[in-house]
């Protein structure tokens, strides 16, 4: 599958002894910092949030025709605080939001969401009064997955549009 | 389908019995509402033992504004009926059937819920499917369809209810 | 008591709505006095979308595609259901290449989500490896699905009048090969669970049912059939067709856990039979009404554009008749029209009986659409199997009543 890579190394800028030091201390950062963005991706664990249709899609996506095993996904964790992924798939009805707010706080850092469907990226075709039109007015969203429902390939493309994205702009904090 | 012995033993009893696309319907008033079902439920031949659905239609600028409707079944005869009562805007309130129809329960939350169509006797009358903070009573005619508008490239298309087509 | 000065209590958990075995986000309050459950009440609307409200916007065809994500396990009954209505009310009779398609998609449906009920529900009682067996038949039928109407779920593929579209040339050769796959596989699953101690200990005598207690609470499909009492729309009240099928439907008197498990599995014997009566009766001919005031075109082929048009078609509507230019328009900007009048149509969906209450007053839109859905009854029935048993039994009765919360909350 063809991915986008982007170049995101740190530089130090110096000179004499204070820029080699400096140099050495960046390369050991940024060495570290790709060991554990690439650790990071490697074994994310999904939250189970799936809430309607695409909720059978990422079941779909973790049975055996589309294994998720293959990047270390399979165990979607049901406590929130030992996952690092929630992937919101479904509809969000108003009732519900509060819910996915203190699920979503309830997630130790560094955490990240994807937005399963239409639905969940933008309302899909419910613009109404019982569905909330967008998750991300609730939470903030690193991959919007479109769809009605995503096939699990497109789920899976969305998962390792993810993983490069943690893998070149994940920051050690 | 019902079999034209059905009509028949409804209209013995029930003066305003229609009968389209093969089903039977039965028009009481509110006050009856109660010894209907049990008539129903009790006479041998007729025997309605399961209540399928309890729901309402909101007529606004009618008289009545709610419609009730009951869908009965009945496992031995196999022919199902359906009763309809009428209630005014002012006065939206019916007695409640749970205990004939114990699964009446839920159904009437959900009318009530929707509607504000309140149930005489329920023993716990509350919102089920909107929060339980919810003002307003979704399904009434009078309340909008909601959502956003959708903005894309410098079109606007509002929301369903508001477009003209 | 007092004597010691220990105090007792009962302790209130909360059960979901985000959980991993409540099917759905379904969340139930359940108190404990140690591991028995004293009372359980179900919480339902977390998953509330407003679709009757929705279809009142909406034309006729168009409720199709709302209704189909309702139960979102079982769409081509949602569909089923909703387009018998409105064609009870326009008053028409589909051709019967259709109505043997629709059958036949049907029972495949119903196929299917048996095999979610029983993935899910393995998965949740420990026999995690059935979990992975469920979803690999699934994907055989939902690659039918996907040949016939482009989608894997949620197909709106069943429209008033008929079908969208004919079956792809193959089809019918797919659902063959299925049905020489799927009896051994349903024997595989059989071999695994049936006579399982654990599988036993965990389902056998657990949320009992009593058949007067069923009926009075409204619950249909296997739970009133694994509580003695034989109801089954199909057989009942038939519809679509189905008068004209062979097929059994399985009753088993014990009311338990294990009793739900064997009549699906039986189900989805039977389902397959029904499958291939379809196959053997599936006559040639129009899969639409012939009305052209309700017949929407859908003959796509892609074109030069990319986007797909019949050039038949737009050749007859743009230089051959006024009147087909007029009608397609009025089709297409305001949908059909449907007379006034109301009805009830129950289909038998996989979880019991499916009813859609469809009101009209005569214009392009549909007044009233109430969808009565069997997971909503069914649940009112899960306090009842709980209450006086274990925590435990709480996941298996769930798991066993099946519900769908699309369908409940709609």
């Amino acid at each position: 599958m063809p991915v986008e890579r982007v170049a995101g190394v740190h530089t130090g800028r110096g000179s004499g002894a204070d820029a080699e030091e400096e140099v050495r201390r960046g390369i050991l950062v940024t060495t570290l910092e790709k060991a554990v963005n690439w650790a990071r991706k490697q074994s994310m664990w999904p939250v189970t949030f799936g809430l309607a249709c695409c909720a059978i899609e990422m079941m779909s996506a973790g049975a055996g025709n589309y294994d998720l095993a293959r990047w270390g996904m399979e165990i979607f964790r049901a406590s929130p605080r030992q996952s690092d992924l929630m992937i919101v798939a479904g509809r969000l009805s108003q009732k519900m939001a509060p819910v996915l707010r203190q699920v979503y706080d309830q997630m130790p850092e560094p955490k990240w969401v994807i937005s399963m469907g239409v639905c969940a990226s933008a309302g899909g075709m419910f613009t109404n009064y019982a569905v909330v039109q967008g998750v991300d007015t609730i939470v903030p969203v690193d991959v919007y997955v479109p769809g009605c429902p995503p096939r699990p390939e497109m789920l899976m493309y969305g998962i390792l549009t993810l993983h490069e994205k943690v893998r070149t702009q994940g920051h050690l904090k | 389908m019902n079999p034209p012995e059905l009509l028949e033993g409804l209209r013995r009893r029930f003066p305003d019995v229609q009968a389209a696309r093969g089903e039977a319907t039965v028009v009481v008033e509110r006050s009856g509402l109660l010894e209907a079902l049990a008539y129903l439920k009790d006479e041998r031949d007729l025997s309605f033992d399961l209540l399928s659905d309890l729901t309402a239609s909101d007529w606004p600028g009618r008289f009545p504004r709610y419609w009730l409707a009951y869908h009965l079944l009945s496992l031995e005869h196999r022919h199902r009926v359906r009763v309809k009562v009428g209630l005014a805007e002012d006065d939206a309130t019916a007695p409640t059937v749970t205990g004939a129809y114990p699964t009446a329960n839920w159904f009437e939350r959900e009318v009530y819920d929707f509607y504000g169509v309140t149930f005489q006797g329920h023993p716990d009358l509350r919102r089920i499917i909107m929060p339980d903070d919810w003002e307003g009573y979704p399904l009434r005619k009078d309340y909008a369809l909601g959502g956003v508008g959708t903005q894309y490239k410098g079109a606007f298309i509002p929301p369903v209810d508001e477009r003209n087509a | 008591m007092a004597a010691t000065g220990v105090r007792e209590e009962t302790m209130i958990i909360n059960m979901g709505p985000q959980h991993p075995s409540t099917h759905g986000v379904l969340r139930l309050v359940l108190e404990l006095d140690g591991e028995t459950v004293v009372s359980a009440r179900p919480v339902v609307g977390y998953l509330h979308t407003g679709i009757e409200k929705n279809c009142e916007w909406r034309s006729w065809q168009q409720g199709v595609a709302f209704v189909t994500r309702m139960d979102y396990l079982s769409p081509f009954h949602n569909e089923m259901a909703y387009c018998l209505a409105v064609e009870r009310l326009l008053g028409i009779e589909v051709p019967e290449r259709a109505r043997v398609i629709r059958v036949m998609l049907c029972e495949l449906n119903r196929v299917a989500s048996h095999l979610v009920w029983l993935a899910t529900t393995a998965l949740e009682l420990g026999a995690i490896s059935v979990m992975l067996y469920g979803f690999r038949e699934r994907e055989l039928i939902l690659d039918i699905f996907e040949m016939a109407s482009g989608l894997r779920m949620n197909h709106a593929y069943m429209r008033v009048g008929g079908l969208a579209m004919d079956l792809p040339d193959g089809a019918t050769d797919l659902v063959r090969d299925f049905l020489g796959q799927m009896p051994g596989r349903i024997h595989e699953y059989e071999d695994l669970l049936s006579a399982n101690p654990i599988w036993l200990e965990r389902t056998r005598g657990v949320g009992y049912l009593s058949p007067r207690d069923a009926v009075a609470l409204g619950a249909t499909g296997p739970i009133i059939r694994g509580s003695g009492i034989d109801y089954d729309v199909r057989r009942t009240t038939p519809y679509g067709g189905y008068e004209d099928y062979e097929f059994d439907v399985p009753v088993l008197p014990d009311g338990d856990c294990y009793a739900r498990y064997v009549v699906r599995m039986e189900e989805m014997k039977q389902s397959l039979w029904i499958v291939e009566q379809c196959l053997e009766r599936l006559p040639d001919g129009p899969v639409k009404v012939d009305d052209p005031k309700i017949r929407f075109p859908g003959d796509l082929r892609v074109g030069p554009d990319g986007i797909g048009n019949s050039e038949q078609y737009v050749r007859h509507i743009m230089e051959e008749s006024m009147e087909a230019l007029i009608n397609h328009f009025k089709l297409v900007t305001q949908g059909i029209r449907v007379p006034p009048g109301e009805v009830y149509q129950a289909v038998e969906s996989p979880r019991g009986e499916l009813g859609y209450y469809v009101v009209s007053d005569g214009t392009p839109r549909p007044y009233r659409v109430h969808v009565r859905d069997p997971s909503f009854a069914n649940l009112q029935s899960l306090p009842l199997m709980v209450e006086g048993g274990l925590v435990a039994d709480v996941v298996a009765c769930t798991a066993s009543v099946d519900p769908v919360m699309g369908g409940v909350d709609r």
